[in-house]
């Protein structure tokens, strides 16, 4: 693709913005590519890109690059931020919520299922 | 090659959490005992298999979770496709007031969540349909990566994302009224 843009990447753009009008339209168009910057004029929504990104954000499987323009804009949008914050404690209390104790006697059936492997035949 | 008389120092740790997700899968006691004492022999007789210095856990996991499906998986009705993309994103924060109740105090939508029950949060979280659950169980009770849940239910990574995608969302749906009641209630007249 005639995309790339070596030396600028992450840079603001000088004001001007001499090629690419944007379409962020058609099939080979990834709207959270990594050839966006943050400061682009071709970047979608921000808070629409943070909310498609929330849980792969907070499931930890986001690039270290895209992990950082989500921080950056929850720093500065707090309705994103409080919605982060709900979906973090959702997630926190959902796996403190479904723990079990195992009974006793599963231990027990288990050992023994074990050592009964082991009785020679 | 791992050596079969460590299998139980090396193994037995995990029988809280493999039982806390087999309660999930099963939905019943019986039936969670039994695939967990399934899951432990099967994993000790192959544990010659087990390549040491590997995830042990996700070994487990992936013996739990194809004993599961194929031998207790529900027969139940699965619920159509549409049923469950029918949910919006941030379905339950929106419910819960989102971005008033977030800015008339601190958050306390968050405080909601805190007060819902245990067997509030399992009854929803049990009322998945099977891929559903499994993903969400995997990702969100048990911390597995998108590639280990990958790996454990050997699908591709873009399965389990669109899985866990519409899990979550269905989750959020089944939690809504008991979120909405305890929203009602103060927290003083809490008792469960």
């Amino acid at each position: 693709m005639d995309r790339e843009e070596p030396s600028s990447a992450g840079q603001p753009q000088s004001p001007g913005q001499p090629e690419s009008p944007a379409q962020p339209e058609g099939p080979g168009y990834d709207p959270y590519g990594p050839e966006l910057s943050t400061y682009g004029r071709s970047v979608p929504d921000p808070c629409q890109d943070a909310i498609a990104t929330l849980y792969s954000y907070l499931d930890g499987e986001l690039t270290s690059e895209r992990r950082e323009r989500i921080q950056y804009h929850l720093e500065e949008c707090s309705p994103c931020f409080a919605a982060f914050g709900f979906e973090a404690e959702l997630k926190a209390v959902i796996a403190r919520k479904c723990r079990d104790e195992v009974p006793d006697s599963l231990r027990q059936r288990v050992a023994e299922a074990l050592r009964a492997e082991d009785v020679p035949t | 090659m791992a050596d079969k008389e460590h299998f139980a120092e090396q193994a037995m740790g995990y029988m809280s959490s493999l039982y806390s997700a087999a309660l999930r899968m099963t939905r019943n006691p019986a039936d969670a005992e039994d695939l967990v004492q399934e899951t432990y022999l099967k994993a000790y007789r192959a544990f010659g298999t087990f390549q040491e210095g590997t995830n042990l856990k996700s070994w487990l996991y992936k013996i739990l979770t194809n004993t599961f499906i194929n031998t207790y998986r529900s027969r139940r009705r699965r619920p159509t496709e549409t049923e469950l993309d029918d949910v919006e994103d941030l379905y339950l924060y929106h419910r819960l007031g989102g971005l008033e109740a977030a800015a008339a105090g601190r958050s306390a939508e968050d405080l909601v969540l805190d007060r819902l029950s245990e067997a509030e949060v399992k009854d929803a979280v049990e009322s998945l349909p099977d891929p559903f659950r499994l993903a969400v169980v995997l990702a969100d009770i048990e911390g597995f990566s998108y590639k280990e849940i990958a790996e454990i239910l050997d699908v591709p990574i873009g399965t389990v994302m669109s899985r866990l995608h519409r899990g979550r969302r269905a989750l959020q749906k089944a939690l809504q009224p008991f979120a909405e009641q305890r929203r009602l209630t103060a927290p003083a007249d809490v008792t469960t």
